[in-house]
């Protein structure tokens, strides 16, 4: 995986220097360890800014919406499901994107690693099995399975769907995992447990829509939480309005979401918000047959219907 | 709380629903008035936060009514209403809200009798919950 790089260059200097594309869109190194940023190119010369490791976790699909300039992208297995949904949605076209392929093992969780540093975080440096943390006075070197983020550890999707060019081979897709466990387990749960449970879990959202910003979805001109008239949302932290965005936002992504687990990565509370998107794909999949981003053929569940979708709760 | 009626919000298409509720009211047949009728152009206008916000404001249950498939104004809108409803019910149930809080039924203008059985169950099966606590705001409101 870290040998993408030179090869990701290499075909973003060669699209840059023919004029096939106005601009890369990828991943150079952030400021701070474990956080690269994403970046636009359009210099060919700049293009051995871009880099490639386990913290791309930014969906750079984020950056399309509504572009006009010719792009070609970086884009990973999820990055790939949401180029397909944006251009199912008609937020870009086909033909103005050149897509190329990165074959993906899974991104750190950089809030997990944080829990394992004593310190802060000062420098972080990886092979293909593991990831080293260096901080004053400690150095630590764990295996990057065990840091993945959650929704990497499930994925089923690691190779881009759609794509121009790859920059590497595609990788074995992970078998044998149940990507619904952790919905199964809530569903087990009683009324009572289940209300708690979120209670809980969203008790920490301050609000500041970093989930929502993060989420390649998310691009209405305005959001329902910027309403005022009428106003869907109150602005308070009172639970019931975190509630309500949680489920609302959520909802929006219903038929959707990808599980790019880009909302959890961008919470700043350490917010698994993920729990309510994944039930929503969980019911998608057994109602509907649908998984979100796989082919550009068919239209998504909100948007079609079956004569004989599910009716038993309809009086 | 012996004296406690549920407010109950109802979101009926304009051409089926709501037209059986006018009928059952011509032919003076009866049910408890717990019921607070919305009119609306189909059930696929129904969205999410219609919902939300009539609990949030203090609805005790919702109950949303529309045409039978097949029979839709608009040929096809309550068969998208029915997913975004299945997939609704699911995640409010899936974060805690008592079953039976938010009810659908199709009712055609002409099932009058349909319409007050309906109204009679949704009614009795709300009051059995008690008042609504989940996602209803009972502080000052803050706008």
């Amino acid at each position: 995986m870290l040998g993408y790089i030179d090869k990701i260059r290499e075909i973003s200097k060669g699209l840059l220097k023919d004029g096939k594309v106005d601009m890369i869109v990828g991943f150079r190194k952030g400021t701070a360890p474990l956080m690269n940023e994403p970046c636009r190119i359009v210099r060919a010369d700049d293009t051995e800014h871009l880099v490639w490791d386990s913290n791309c976790g930014i969906n750079l699909a984020n950056y399309l919406a509504n572009r006009k300039e010719k792009i070609g992208i970086v884009a990973k297995g999820c990055d790939s499901r949401n180029i397909v949904t944006h251009i199912i949605e008609n937020k870009i076209k086909r033909d103005q994107l050149v897509i190329i392929g990165v074959p993906c093992k899974g991104m750190v969780d950089k809030f997990k690693l944080n829990r394992m540093a004593d310190g802060e975080i000062l420098e972080a440096s990886e092979d293909e099995q593991s990831v080293t943390i260096k901080g004053e006075g400690f150095e630590k070197t764990v295996k990057k399975a065990d840091v993945l983020q959650e929704n990497c550890a499930v994925c089923t999707h690691r190779n881009p769907v759609i794509h121009d060019v790859m920059a590497a081979d595609p990788v074995e897709e992970q078998k044998d995992i149940d990507p619904y466990a952790g919905v199964k387990a809530v569903e087990a749960m009683s009324t009572e447990e289940k209300r708690n449970y979120f209670d809980e879990l969203t008790s920490a959202c301050i609000r500041c829509y970093a989930c929502r910003n993060a989420c390649p979805l998310c691009y209405c001109p305005t959001c329902f939480v910027d309403e005022s008239a009428p106003q869907w949302l109150g602005k308070t932290l009172d639970h019931v309005d975190t509630q309500t965005f949680h489920f609302l936002r959520a909802y929006h992504c219903a038929g959707r979401c990808t599980d790019c687990g880009a909302c959890e990565r961008a919470c700043p509370m350490e917010i698994k918000v993920r729990e309510f998107t994944k039930k929503l794909n969980k019911d998608c999949l057994e109602l509907y047959g649908w998984e979100a981003g796989l082919t550009l053929e068919q239209r998504p569940p909100l948007d079609t219907f079956k004569l004989d979708d599910r009716e038993n709760f309809i009086m | 709380m012996s004296d406690w009626e549920p407010k109950i919000v109802c979101f009926f298409c304009n051409w089926c629903t709501y037209g059986a509720a006018d009928l059952a009211g011509v032919g003076r047949m009866e049910h408890p008035a717990n019921t607070r009728v919305i009119r609306l152009p189909c059930s696929g206008r129904v969205s999410p936060k219609f919902i939300l916000a009539a609990l949030r404001e203090g609805a005790d249950g919702v109950w949303v009514s529309g045409c039978h498939p097949g029979d839709c104004h608009y040929i096809e809108g309550n068969y998208y209403a029915r997913r975004k409803f299945a997939l609704m019910k699911d995640l409010l149930e899936h974060m805690g809200m008592d079953p039976g809080r938010v009810q659908f039924s199709w009712i055609s203008s002409a099932e009058s009798t349909k319409y007050v059985d309906v109204a009679k169950k949704v009614i009795e099966s709300i009051k059995e919950l008690g008042p609504n606590t989940f996602f209803n705001k009972t502080q000052a409101k803050v706008a």
